[in-house]
């Protein structure tokens, strides 16, 4: 839908031009509602028919003094007529409401693009908050003045003014400023604002209960498109068709959401009931947030009083027959790995979510990384090898969630699910599965002995894939001890035998290995043989992926491949890594995964790392792929 | 029709086929033996019975008893007991702990399963020393305890278990002695019914590194003195000669003696009263040799509802209001949009 006015009948029309796809910006104080108008533009263009990607970027600080430069967060999304795999490298347009947000954003904004700036914001007191020299004002510098479009509007007295009838206070209305911005963009960018209207009024006036704030917001964002047709401040309107996405219904999904259904799905798919223990972590907690909404599918949530106790839980949870996980980040996977040890010498099923965020040590909680993988696959006491695999996108965490309980009921052994705060946090649209078309999930759990001459026996392994029998709790005659002491294979007994502890330690290994005989091949994008493979896992799949194809447009032999089963690896990942030149693994680690790669196929793989707590630059990677093969 | 009817079990049905490894003479033994005795008269299938344990002596137990049971972590025992009971409320499910275990390394879980009243229950052995490490001092040895760690003497302030059971509000606390054997089952047996968490301290003597600790409260020839057997609603007497008593006097109690001649009649002493938590409070820190140290049951509170109750009441509330959840339309919420075109 079109919002007229009478007034816009009396303008000259503006010129429209057409967009292949645009990234644009939010920035504002943490106080300014950026992250939620950051959402609502990005639902409106999933709706509009637009493929979407966003990239959520905000301070662990809840709310910063006002003003600072810590205290930004900001939000951007690329919305597209085309398929896109990242919320894009530089920003087109920007929305900033303060002078700190200017100062940390401005130079992400390409040339030539327009900032949208709250000149009301731009104050004496607001530079110095922002560390502004004092008497210089960045909107009337005349380079940034030259390379960019800068729009000054004065969105906080025109919210003021245009709610002054509403009866609600000066905070109230000084909330409201986020959506007269909005309103801006939409018009800008030629949306429809019923989704936001219909997405206020579900929030404030239905849930909430406040009727007069959803009707302020309505206002301010009606205010705000009215100003965008009125004001004559663009000359040019932008359009972005709707993308030419796979024949289906579509949701905007964050990865966070998408995980939680799949864990759902899995549990449905095996007739199982799902346990989630969790301690509060960023950027983890949105897990727990999704599934504790979920009881009416009788999920049950634990929110424990440590990340040890949520895995000793989950552990728990399992022995009990159900299918348990625990969710959290990097350090909590260093609390919790006695745990994990010791569910792997249970041998029982469970899914242990690791969404990485930047680290060491406390690190930088809002931001990613990939460098738990070395920490998953080998943080733990003496030899105790863990199934892992990584989601590359927000809407691949539905399918890998899946897969995780999949592979984990199979071999009895648990499955560390290798997220990171860039998938779980951004969103795409998302194509909704058919879900007859999810394969079962076939459990079984032995309600006879298999020792009927004495005691039940559970160690006793299936001969294909080594698992041992999930004999659970309340089964007559199947009574067992399972504990952390090395035991005796078959029975389960305590034993110190030195020819079975080798055994079992080589079991347990084998076991997860043979998985590989269920997970898909990794498929490759670009030639089958050539110059260079691009080889990633995790989040960088939308950066790697663009990056391969705008080198083959521009005619180099480079292919793409990524890794989403890490242990084990695909079958074919030998013969793939044979088929290019050179192996270039870019991760945003100092090279987890090529010295795995190194080790374990004796490729020569170089390395193209980055540690920003941010995802990469398409460019970048182009650039530094170039120079690699110049070399 | 299934047959719901409970077999008829006893002691020999818990015995697992393991062989029993703990050091000759150890207390650890009176206790197993109580726990399988007391196990045929809960009206539980064994099937429905899991021992949880951490690590330590103690903690060796679940190998012992043949109903199911998870040997843990050093410390985490009541979270996989949280665990447990979260998935399967049904589950009787019991946690053999030391000192070490439970209030040392495990503090923090045992705090939070008592104030959570998950509905398990929690046998102490306290030794008073880290017996399977060989021999260093525990969080409840006492100040200045000698150990191989401690060669001038300890310098922690030792820990009140049955204090901070009732700073945590646990619903049952309660406390007996290895060798007591009729006490610690009649006691164990209360524990065992208790809705909610219930907490029992055993006296337990480690005759390899902390031989004697508790003698002064389990030897017959001292007991009497130093010992008195809690009953609810009766008045607190002890003594050889049951001439003593426990009086209020302000919020604290006293010693006193009653009876002919000392003007204190048995009215005058302090009664117990199970659902008194302040009491039970007061009753923790009753410590040998200013006081005499009170045996059985100290606190009961059967009015609050258990952790995994309450978790499994929302989700049925849940399903009552919205129904049994619908994953296709879980999948289709929210705002969606149908793509015509094929790519």
């Amino acid at each position: 839908m079109i919002v007229t006015t009478e007034a816009a009948s009396e303008k000259k029309p503006v010129e429209d031009q057409s967009l292949e796809s645009v990234a644009i910006r939010f920035v504002g104080d943490s106080g300014d509602g950026m992250q939620l108008t950051g959402g609502q533009f990005t639902t409106t263009s999933a709706l509009f028919g637009n493929d979407i990607s966003t990239f959520p970027d905000f301070p662990a600080e809840i709310r910063a003094p006002r003003g600072t430069t810590y205290g930004v967060s900001g939000f951007q999304v690329q919305f597209s007529s085309t398929d896109i795999h990242t919320p894009g490298d530089i920003v087109n347009a920007m929305v900033v409401m303060n002078p700190a947000a200017f100062k940390t954003n401005i130079a992400d904004v390409e040339a030539g693009g327009i900032v949208i700036v709250n000149e009301d914001e731009f104050t004496k007191n607001n530079f110095k908050k922002c560390g502004y020299p004092e008497g210089y004002n960045p909107l009337e510098d005349e380079q940034f003045q030259g390379d960019y479009k800068i729009i000054p509007v004065p969105m906080s007295r025109l919210t003021r003014e245009s709610l002054a009838d509403s009866g609600m206070g000066t905070k109230d209305i000084d909330r409201c400023r986020n959506m007269f911005a909005l309103g801006i963009v939409y018009w800008l960018y030629d949306r429809s604002i019923d989704p936001t209207v219909k997405f206020l009024t579900d929030t404030f006036a239905k849930v909430k209960n406040k009727p007069e704030v959803a009707e302020i917001n309505i206002k301010a964002l009606k205010s705000g498109y009215y100003f965008g047709e009125t004001a004559e401040l663009f000359p040019v309107r932008y359009r972005v068709a709707p993308a030419k996405l796979k024949k289906g219904k579509y949701r905007k999904i964050s990865g966070s959401e998408a995980t939680a259904l799949g864990f759902v799905t899995a549990a449905a798919k095996a007739g199982k009931t799902l346990t989630y223990s969790g301690y509060p972590i960023t950027p983890a907690s949105e897990l727990i947030h999704h599934l504790s909404r979920l009881k009416h599918f009788g999920v049950r949530t634990f929110q424990a009083e440590d990340e040890i106790a949520a895995i000793c839980a989950t552990i728990a949870a399992s022995f009990a027959g159900d299918f348990a996980i625990t969710g959290t980040s990097g350090p909590g996977i260093a609390l919790k790995s006695e745990g994990i040890g010791l569910a792997m010498m249970y041998e029982l099923p469970m899914v242990i979510v690791d969404v990485q965020r930047a680290g060491p040590a406390t690190g930088m909680p809002t931001k990613t990384e990939q460098a738990d993988l070395l920490q998953c696959m080998f943080g733990r006491t003496s030899e105790s090898p863990v199934i892992i695999v990584a989601p590359q996108s927000p809407s691949d965490c539905f399918e890998m969630a899946i897969e995780a309980f999949r592979l984990s009921v199979r071999a009895m052994c648990p499955c560390i699910y290798l997220s990171d705060g860039y998938i779980a946090n951004g969103a795409e649209p998302w194509l909704l599965p058919d879900l007859d078309a999810i394969e079962p999930i076939k459990i079984e759990h032995p309600t006879v002995t298999n020792n009927p001459d004495g005691p039940y026996l559970p160690y006793q392994r299936d001969p294909e894939t080594l698992a041992r029998p999930w004999a659970i709790p309340g089964t007559p005659g199947l009574e067992h001890r399972v504990g952390g002491l090395e035991k005796q294979d078959v029975t389960g007994n305590v034993s110190y035998d030195p020819d079975n502890h080798e055994n079992m330690i080589k079991t347990r290994a084998l076991k997860i290995q043979k998985l590989a005989d269920i997970i898909p091949p990794l498929t490759v994008l670009g030639p089958e043989q050539g110059d260079v493979l691009l080889l990633g896992w995790g989040g960088t799949y939308g950066s790697i992926t663009t990056a391969g194809n705008r080198l083959r447009d521009m005619g180099h032999s480079v292919a793409t491949a990524h890794l989403r089963y890490i242990n084990p690896f695909p079958k074919n990942l030998g013969e793939v890594l044979s088929a290019y030149r050179t192996v270039i693994i870019p991760e945003i680690n100092m090279g987890q995964l090529r010295l795995l790669i190194r080790d374990r196929f004796m490729v020569d793989a170089i390395g193209i790392n980055y540690m920003k707590g941010k995802g990469y630059m398409v460019q970048d990677l182009v650039n530094e792929t170039l120079a690699i093969m110049n070399r | 029709m299934p047959d719901t009817a409970l077999p008829t079990l006893k002691a020999k049905d818990f015995t697992s086929d393991q062989d029993v490894r703990w050091c000759p003479g150890c207390g650890d033994y009176a206790v197993l033996t109580a726990v399988r005795k007391v196990l045929p008269n809960l009206g539980r299938r064994k099937e429905d019975i899991v021992f949880v344990s951490g690590i330590g002596c103690a903690a060796r137990f679940p190998y012992y008893i043949d109903t199911y049971g998870m040997h843990t972590i050093h410390g985490r025992a009541p979270a996989f007991a949280t665990g447990l009971k979260v998935s399967n409320p049904d589950l009787d499910v019991w946690i053999v702990t030391g000192d070490g275990d439970l209030l040392s390394i495990g503090g923090n879980h045992t705090m939070h399963i008592m104030r959570r009243n998950v509905d398990i229950n929690i046998i102490l052995l306290n030794n008073k020393i880290y017996g399977l490490t060989k021999g260093q001092y525990s969080p409840t040895s006492e100040l200045g305890k000698k150990t191989k760690s401690t060669p001038m003497g300890s310098i922690d302030y030792p820990i009140n278990p049955l204090s901070l059971a009732v700073g945590s509000h646990c619903t049952f606390i309660a406390r007996s002695i290895d060798i007591d054997v009729k006490h610690l089952n009649v006691v164990m047996l209360e524990a065992a019914k208790h809705r909610g968490t219930s907490f029992l301290e055993v006296y337990q003597d480690c005759n390899i590194f902390n031989h004697k600790a508790w003698f002064y409260a389990t030897q017959k020839e001292t007991k009497a003195e130093t010992t008195f057997m809690l009953e609810h609603g009766k008045p607190m007497i002890f003594g050889a000669d049951a001439n003593k008593g426990l009086r209020f006097k302000g919020g604290s109690l006293e010693v006193v003696e009653f009876g002919e001649g000392t003007g204190v009649t048995v009215d005058d002493l302090a009664h117990h009263d199970e659902t008194d938590r302040n009491l039970a409070f007061t009753l923790s820190q009753l410590a040998y040799p200013d006081f005499p140290e009170p045996m059985g049951v100290i606190y009961r509170n059967e009015k609050l509802e258990s952790y995994e109750r309450m978790l499994h009441n929302q989700i049925d509330e849940a399903i009552e209001k919205k129904g049994v959840g619908d994953l296709h339309a879980l999948l289709h919420e929210g705002d969606t949009w149908i793509v015509d075109d094929e790519e």
